[in-house]
């Protein structure tokens, strides 16, 4: 028999968002019954790995609409500009409060917080914990989270399907890792906070467990998916691992060098060499024009052969040792130990790795999407902020503020809404016997998960990577159609019950062809270059025609379609992105 | 053919066994895999039935914690050649109970976490529009340790207290205590050593130090805990010389 419990609010992702949003419920309303339900405990969710740091105005000499404008020009103007001013305003209050919950914040000697420079950011206003701040916010959070009678947990509990009623959003279908049970759990209302999908592509800075879960569920709800075809390359991970060396280390005085030992970004328009780092210049460039400047020097044939692909390098040795000690530990642990080399004595090869996904479930900017009852933030939605190209340190700050303005709402709504009825029960059945049905059951299924898995991520990398085409998208398009089919043919080798981890690798090779088909199709129909999304066959911006987010729907078919929402400017309009000046 | 290795894991599964037993598979030595990406091998290409926890493949989720050849290891950061010729004997985290093949159960862990009071307490809160509790890298530097710990569970592994005592709060989270202990901002010191002076687990830990040892982010919990005794002596002490338990 399946169990049904039933929470007020919802959330569905154990992360900073999810964390942040659970803290904010509490706090807006101390009556609502919290539930916070993860597939991993939240203090191993994916936000434990972002090293660099978290944006916000601090500094005298910074204001916020300079980290708007930066945010903005840096999103090649398809950010929205009322979302990001309300982004920038509430930063600094944001990043305060996570200093007063315990977050070990570097700190000047005088005892105030510290800030370092980051990429695209004309002021120093990233709030950094060594370079480990994703892992210390985390940990923060969680930490404090635990104060709060008022949140039950769901750890390890894996949701399949989000339970509607006429529209309206109410909860979802989950398995208990532990046992294999399967649960529903209702809620007046339900926010998203599953966090991004670099799994997608075959090589990422992104941990197993991000695959897209949540775009999917929302997807498969009804809600739309907004901005899919960006998707963000991080210039430096480490070759083989696609371990992040962090942006920090350019912001600490990094260089980036081509085989010939030289700076090569003074080619690509984005300001001239000096020794010392300069703001918005150089290697303080955005990531887009940075990875985009990879591939140029690559045809040149300026990069370096290595076992794993070609590669460049970062240059740090000219920090010392005292320098990468105090402020990139990490770097130089992650170097010593998966590459063997000291950043201190050593160049360090790195390349462009998908990292973060700017796009994401539709929302407003209260976390709400259209579907009533569900609110989303985090990585997993896109408000946007981010438009084209997120900046560096932007996307922890952002967790925050919309995981606590959507926490809120969420709280508010809930407030004023009736408890589900069980009816939604006989949704979870239907749903055990799918699992059943498709899965743990089904005699025969001949494909297995990791070669899908590989086809898929290898059709991403060669025709929705760093450039696309019409003809590599609509290759892709074929590809993943197949892929759908085939997918529908897999067989298990685990039947059991009992954390049942290949019965998860199913479900989120699921999810993750649902978002590989939304974002082909996304960059199929921008026939522009933008951002992160750059067309060899559209080598420019067209603002007359996409000054506009895609947003895409599932159709009764299943098929996904693409439509267009105009973007909000309020006070910067559109100009050329200029660097280095 | 490429040189092989032999894995040798432990396989359980609470539906089918009454004890876990020993599986043994032949996998590729390759130089830059970890011990994950051996596991991760099996699981895709040979067995997709082998279950294991992790996520982050860079030491810094704690999910991947697991026995190799007899030793507490973060697999995403152990290297399949360091074991070579072989061969690699993986098994389930020791001191805890196998919920299947190589996943333990760790909810006795956060339950002890969470009694520790891993949060700022003060008695009164500073408004935000005050902005932040002024920390000098120096104080910062007193707590920072450990605070890196990543909660991999590798020192419960490696305690031999925690092996015999299961009701001893353990080296993780007494190390946790300590960071906010040691916090400037914090105020709630006294409130964490009632609670952890009801249990006297920690007078059992011998300072031998397993736990420091196998730590992989250098948190020093034998240290922490050797902070916590002395401090845990003097209040007791305080409470004998002076009258009502001499709390300030
Ligand atoms: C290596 C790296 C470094 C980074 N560095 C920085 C940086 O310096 N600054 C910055 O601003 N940003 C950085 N980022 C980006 C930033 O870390 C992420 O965008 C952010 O942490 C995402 O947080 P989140 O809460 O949205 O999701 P996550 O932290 O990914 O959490 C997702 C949660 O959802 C849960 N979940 C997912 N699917 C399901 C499901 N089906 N059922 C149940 N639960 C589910 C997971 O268990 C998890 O708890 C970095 C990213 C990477 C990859
Ligand atoms: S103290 Fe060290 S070994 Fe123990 S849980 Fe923390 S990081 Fe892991
Ligand atoms: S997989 Fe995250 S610590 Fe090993």
């Amino acid at each position: 028999m399946l169990d049904i419990s039933s929470h007020d609010v919802l959330i569905v992702g154990g992360g900073g968002a999810g964390l942040r949003a659970a803290i904010a419920v509490a706090e807006t309303n101390p009556n609502l019954n919290i539930a916070v339900l993860s597939k991993v405990y939240p203090m191993r969710s994916h936000t434990v790995s972002a090293e660099g740091g978290a944006a916000g105005v601090i500094g005298p000499d910074d204001t916020l609409d300079e980290h708007a404008y930066d945010t903005i020009s840096g999103g090649d103007w398809l950010p929205d500009q009322d979302a990001v001013e309300f982004f920038v305003k509430e930063a600094p209050e944001e990043l305060l409060r996570m200093e007063h919950w315990g977050c070990p914040w570097n700190r000047e000697p005088n005892g105030r917080v510290a800030v370092r420079p980051f990429g695209g950011m004309k002021k120093e206003r990233t709030w950094f914990a060594a370079d480990k701040t994703g892992f210390h916010m985390l940990h923060t959070l969680f930490q404090t989270s635990l104060k709060y009678n008022a949140v039950t947990r769901y750890d390890e509990f894996y949701a399949t399907k989000l339970l509607a009623d006429d529209g309206q959003v109410q909860g979802v279908v989950a398995i208990e890792l532990a046992s294999g049970k399967i649960q529903a759990i209702s809620a007046k209302a339900v926010i998203l906070t599953t966090g991004g999908c670099g799994r997608v592509f075959p090589f990422t800075t992104n941990a197993a467990i991000k695959t897209g879960d949540g775009m999917s569920l929302a997807y498969r709800a009804g809600a739309p998916l907004k901005d899919m075809e960006f998707v963000q390359y991080h210039p430096t991970g480490l070759p083989f691992t696609g371990i992040l060396i962090t942006e920090a280390a350019r912001a600490e005085g990094g260089y980036m060098l081509n085989k010939d030992g030289y700076r090569y970004l003074q080619d690509y328009n984005l300001g001239k060499p000096q020794p010392q780092p300069v703001l918005r210049s150089m290697e303080l460039g955005p990531r887009d024009r940075l990875s985009q400047a990879f591939v140029k020097e690559f045809e040149k044939g300026r990069t370096l052969k290595g076992p794993y692909g070609d590669v460049v390098h970062l240059d740090l040795r000219h920090l010392g040792e005292k320098k990468i000690t105090t402020k990139l530990p990490f770097v130089r642990e992650l170097c010593l130990k998966y590459e063997n080399l000291d950043p201190v004595k050593e160049l360090i090869p790195v390349r462009p790795v998908v990292h973060y996904m700017m796009g994401g479930v539709h929302t407003d900017t209260n976390g709400a999407t259209p579907l009533k009852g569900l609110y989303a933030a985090g990585e997993v939605a896109c408000v946007s902020i981010n438009g084209a190209n997120r900046l560096g340190s932007n996307s922890l700050t952002e967790c925050l503020v919309f995981g606590a303005q959507c926490g809120r709402a969420a709280a508010d709504f809930a407030s004023t809404q009736r408890a589900p009825g069980r009816h939604l029960l006989a949704q979870a059945v239907d749903e055990e016997t799918r699992l059943q049905d498709q899965f743990l059951r089904k005699a025969g299924g001949r494909e297995r998960i990791s070669e899908i898995r590989e086809e898929m991520q290898r059709t991403m990398e060669q025709s929705a990577g760093i450039y696309r085409s019409r003809d590599s998208l609509e290759q892709a398009a074929g590809k993943l159609s197949e892929l759908q089919e085939r997918f529908r043919d897999i067989g298990l080798d685990d039947r059991g019950h009992a954390f049942n981890t290949e019965l998860v690798a199913a479900l989120e090779l699921g999810s993750m062809v649902d978002v590989a088909e939304s974002i082909i199709q996304c960059a199929l129909h921008r026939t522009e270059s933008r951002g992160a999304h750059q067309r060899t066959d559209f080598p420019a911006r067209d603002d007359q025609k996409f000054l506009a987010h895609s947003v895409v729907t599932r159709t009764a078919e299943g098929t996904p379609a693409v439509n267009y929402l105009p973007v909000k400017i309020t006070r910067w309009p559109p100009a050329e992105r200029v660097y280095g000046k | 053919m490429a040189e092989q290795i032999a894995l040798e894991v432990t396989r359980f599964s609470p539906e089918r066994d009454k004890v876990p037993s020993i599986q043994a598979f032949d996998v590729p030595l390759r130089k830059e895999w970890v011990v994950l990406d051996a596991l991760n091998y099996v699981k895709d290409r040979v067995d997709g039935s082998l279950s294991f926890r992790w996520s982050c493949r860079m030491g810094v989720c704690g999910s991947c914690g697991m026995m190799v050849n007899g030793e507490p290891k973060l697999t995403c950061a152990t290297f399949l050649t360091d074991y070579a010729p072989g061969p690699v004997r993986v098994e389930p985290l020791k001191n805890f109970p196998v919920m299947r093949d190589l996943i333990v159960e760790i909810t006795d862990f956060l339950g002890k976490l969470s009694k520790v009071k891993p949060w700022i307490i003060r008695a009164k809160k500073k408004p935000l529009s005050e902005g932040e509790y002024l920390q000098t890298p120096d104080e910062l530097d007193t707590y920072r340790q450990f605070s890196m710990c990543i909660n991999c569970l590798l020192c419960y592994a490696a305690c031999p207290v925690y092996g015999l005592d299961p009701l001893f709060a353990g080296p993780a989270a007494l190390a946790l205590a300590q960071r906010y202990n040691m916090d400037s901002r914090d105020e709630g010191k006294s409130e964490r050593l009632d609670i952890l002076s009801q249990h006297d687990g920690i007078w059992g830990c011998t300072f031998v130090g397993e736990c420091t040892e196998v730590c992989p982010k250098h948190v020093d919990p034998a240290g922490a805990i050797q902070q916590y005794k002395l401090t845990a002596t003097q209040e007791w002490i305080r409470s004998l010389l002076m009258p009502w338990g001499g709390k300030s």
